[in-house]
């Protein structure tokens, strides 16, 4: 990242673009790439398994756990169903995601990225294919120096489809989430499936076989904005991937470290074996302090590690630390860095605070709603005698899967309603709603001259099963009254 | 920028800076990879065939066509057509069903509500109001108070052929102007239009001689508007005694009515919309509050 190397045969030296450095990440194995493989397992796995599961939401009701149904604008989770007009739950749900993003930030910086990003799984994915394929880091270093071989020809072709099916994949279950999973699945295997699904599955190929396989680095380097955000957010007591230099320098290697230690000269423990550098999918040398391009995975701490048991030195030499706590170290202080801290403590407290609500909406979430609209032109009308007439348009929300009448009310004791298409049930108009639907109804409020004045009105329904109510406030309008 | 000048070095960094030197504060350069440029002209090739495919650059009179020939309005005319498609069968079920039983099949009166409020929004709004509640002179349909009669096939028959206009079957009967004709002078105006305001129970000043107000009202307005003044539906006369009044009720208006008479328009529908969207707009009209 540091040096720009100027370009050959350009009048001005300053360079026109940043010239393309491949890197070719070592295999690594210890605690961090233990870790990093189980959560590519997990969130692997459920993305590729959650649209198979089944989840029993009655007759008539689609029985997917997760399902995002766009033509009938719902979105089913579980036990929880959500409508259109609901999608606040999706923004708690963002700013859920948010203040865990900010916590995971303040306890241990972009642990998100080196772990948890898609870019980053899929890229893990990919790199796994690449070294199974085509071999280790020399090894592909050497090939792609090299001529094109019939082998190697072969290699590259083995890998280059093996990603496009895992890229295949990875557009195929994306689509399974938008329709019945069992059914899309053979519908696009017999080929009957709708074109939209075909076209996704073809970009989402496309994205992670390009993303994956190609961008990997850039992504982090040139596209995310995560990390400009991320380097804004982080504070001096985050737990970094760090070189800690207090023991790490001056470098040398074992021989040079054994001789001037018995001179009584300072040596460090690092011996400059760049083993954190091949291993680092960005490209990144950790021991130059934090940087834009490190993303935290943790991997240089396997690699030295291993040198480390190696060389019989005590291992982590690089690993969480913060630059306040190595300093402290150089300086004989108490290390100070602490993940219980206030801001840490507001993130989660934060996190509480809207995952509770989010939960207590939910279990509260009303089955039955009412909306009213009243009518804005004319506002009201003057009757043959002299009466006042206002409409209102209802909104009855059933978010029930059986169907259900309502009994309308209004609160004007001395008011006339009428709704349009209701047939009068002891002197109430009763409408139906469908399961799991929403249904518009025109009802009309009149009443005597005398009483004719703006007042205040509530409309009620009332289930007709258990007597449930629900009720909305508007406003009836007359020519005379408070306005 | 000079040719000459070598860039500038940052000290600390060793990165070559941009040149561009604020008070001493300078920019580091980090060109931005081959790819990315390499998107950067890919998007100038996209727009230069977006110009030859698609229509780009304005002309004196029309633009460039591009060699797709794609033109927005036939891009809405196919789609409208894809949307008559959809609302094919609904439209075919209003079509064969009696006005009076369309409210019977909640499905189809759904549709035919929002068909109706569609097409009132497209040819009726502009003289009724959006919400059907009318203007001065421009009947309110959301009120109780019908000049052709407010039942489904009463409100069908003046969509389709409309009022006073150049159609046989056009709703007739204008209100003649007493005044201008010399029929009335102006002080029997004024006692008859007092006599009219009374009829309506609204105040008269005192002293108007009522009886000689009715001796004209009987003599001239009877024949259109009754002997009660309640109107008659088969000439469209206003009902005199309620609290519902086209062009309004104070004594100038009424006044002016008498003098130069009145006689509103309507279109003859049959000339512009289907029989079913007229079935449709009588349903919704009806629907507003006012039918009977």
């Amino acid at each position: 990242m540091n040096a720009v190397t100027p370009i050959a045969g350009q009048d001005d030296e300053t360079p026109f673009y940043e010239p393309h450095q491949k890197i070719y990440p070592q295999s690594v194995k210890g605690t961090f790439r233990r870790i990093k493989w189980a959560v590519l397992v997990v969130t692997l796995g459920i993305y590729y398994l959650t649209p198979f599961i089944r989840w029993d939401r009655g007759p008539g009701a689609p029985d997917q756990a997760v399902l995002i149904d766009l033509p009938a604008r719902r979105f089913y989770f579980f036990f929880i169903e959500i409508w259109p007009q609901e999608a606040y739950y999706l923004t708690g749900l963002l700013v859920l995601a948010a203040l865990t993003l900010f916590l995971l930030n303040a306890v241990a910086g972009r642990i998100w990225c080196g772990y948890l990003c898609p870019q980053t799984v899929w890229t893990d994915l990919f790199l796994a294919i690449e070294r199974w394929t085509e071999g280790d880091r020399r090894e592909r270093i050497k090939n792609d120096a090299g001529p094109w071989t019939p082998a190697l020809v072969a290699r590259k072709s083995l890998k280059h489809f093996l990603w496009l099916m895992t890229a295949w994949w990875t557009g195929g279950a994306w689509v399974l989430y938008f329709a019945d999973a069992p059914t899309l699945v053979h519908d696009l295997a017999t080929l009957q499936a709708p074109l939209i699904a075909y076209i996704w599955i073809g970009i989402l190929t496309f994205t992670t076989y390009s993303l994956a396989g190609y961008m990997r680095e850039q992504v982090c380097l040139y596209m995310c904005p995560w990390p400009r955000i991320q380097a804004a957010l982080t504070d001096e007591d985050a737990f970094n991937v760090s070189y800690r230099f207090d023991r790490g320098e001056p470098r040398m290697s074992v021989k040079k470290a054994a001789t001037a230690r018995l001179r009584g000269e300072p040596a460090g423990d690092c011996v400059d074996c760049n083993q954190c550098v091949a291993v680092c999918p960005t490209g990144v040398d950790i021991r130059n302090g934090p940087s834009l391009g490190c993303i935290q995975c943790g991997l240089c701490i396997d690699a030295c590690d291993t040198v480390m048991s190696k060389v019989g030195r005590p291992t982590r030499l690089i690993a969480y630390d913060t630059d306040l706590n190595i300093r402290a170290r150089i300086e004989g202080k108490p290390q100070t860095a602490r993940i219980v801290r206030p801001r840490t403590l507001l993130y989660a407290g934060a996190i509480v605070v809207v995952a509770g609500l989010m939960l207590w909406t939910l279990a509260n979430r009303a089955v039955t709603a009412l909306n009213v609209i009243h009518d804005r032109n004319p506002e009201y009308v003057t009757l043959s005698d002299g009466g006042v007439r206002n409409a209102y348009t209802l909104r009855i929300l059933n978010k029930h899967p059986e169907a259900r009448s309502f009994a309308i009310g209004v609160d004007l004791a001395d008011a006339r309603l009428d709704v349009v298409g209701a047939d009068p049930v002891d002197g109430k108009p009763v409408v139906e709603v469908g399961p799991d639907q929403a249904r518009e109804l025109r009802a009309i409020v009149s009443v005597d001259r005398a009483t004719g004045d703006s007042r205040p009105i509530r409309f009620t329904i009332a289930d007709q099963n258990d007597g449930a109510l629900v009720s909305a406030a508007d406003n009836f309008r007359g020519p005379g009254g408070p306005r | 920028m000079s040719d000459e000048e070598a860039p500038k070095i940052d000290p600390v960094t060793g990165i070559a800076t941009t040149g561009h030197d604020w008070d001493g504060v300078t920019e580091l350069n980090h060109p931005l990879p081959r790819w990315w440029l390499w998107i950067f002209y890919g998007t100038i090739v996209f727009a230069l065939g977006y110009w030859i495919l698609y229509p780009s650059w304005p002309l004196i009179s029309g633009a460039v066509g591009g060699v797709f020939g794609w033109h927005s309005r036939a891009a809405v005319v196919e789609e409208v057509g894809a949307l008559r498609a959809t609302r094919a069968p609904m439209v075919a079920q209003l079509a064969g069903v009696p006005i009076d039983k369309v409210s019977s099949d909640a499905a189809l009166f759904d549709f035919t509500l929002a068909y109706g409020r569609a097409a009132f929004g497209d040819n009726c709004a502009p003289c009724h109001g959006p919400g059907g509640g009318g203007a001065r002179g421009y009947p309110n349909l959301v009120d109780d108070d019908w000049l052709w009669g407010g039942t489904l096939d009463a409100i069908e028959t003046t969509i389709t052929h409309g009022v006073r206009n150049e159609n046989a079957d056009s709703r007739p009967g204008s209100m003649p102007a007493f005044g201008r004709d010399g029929t009335l002078t102006a002080p029997e105006i004024a006692t008859v239009a007092q006599y009219v305001r009374s009829l309506a129970g609204f105040p008269v000043p005192s002293g108007t001689d009522l009886a000689a107000g009715k001796a004209l009202f009987v003599q001239h307005c009877v024949l259109c508007h009754g002997p009660d003044g309640r109107g008659k539906r088969d000439v469209g006369s206003a009902n005199l005694t309620d609290a519902v009044w086209l062009y309004g009720s104070d004594f100038n208006t009424l006044v002016a009515t008498i003098t130069n008479g009145r006689g509103g328009s309507m279109p003859d529908w049959s000339a512009r919309l289907d029989p079913t969207t007229i079935k449709a707009l009588a349903v919704y009209v009806h629907s507003l509050g006012g039918g009977e």
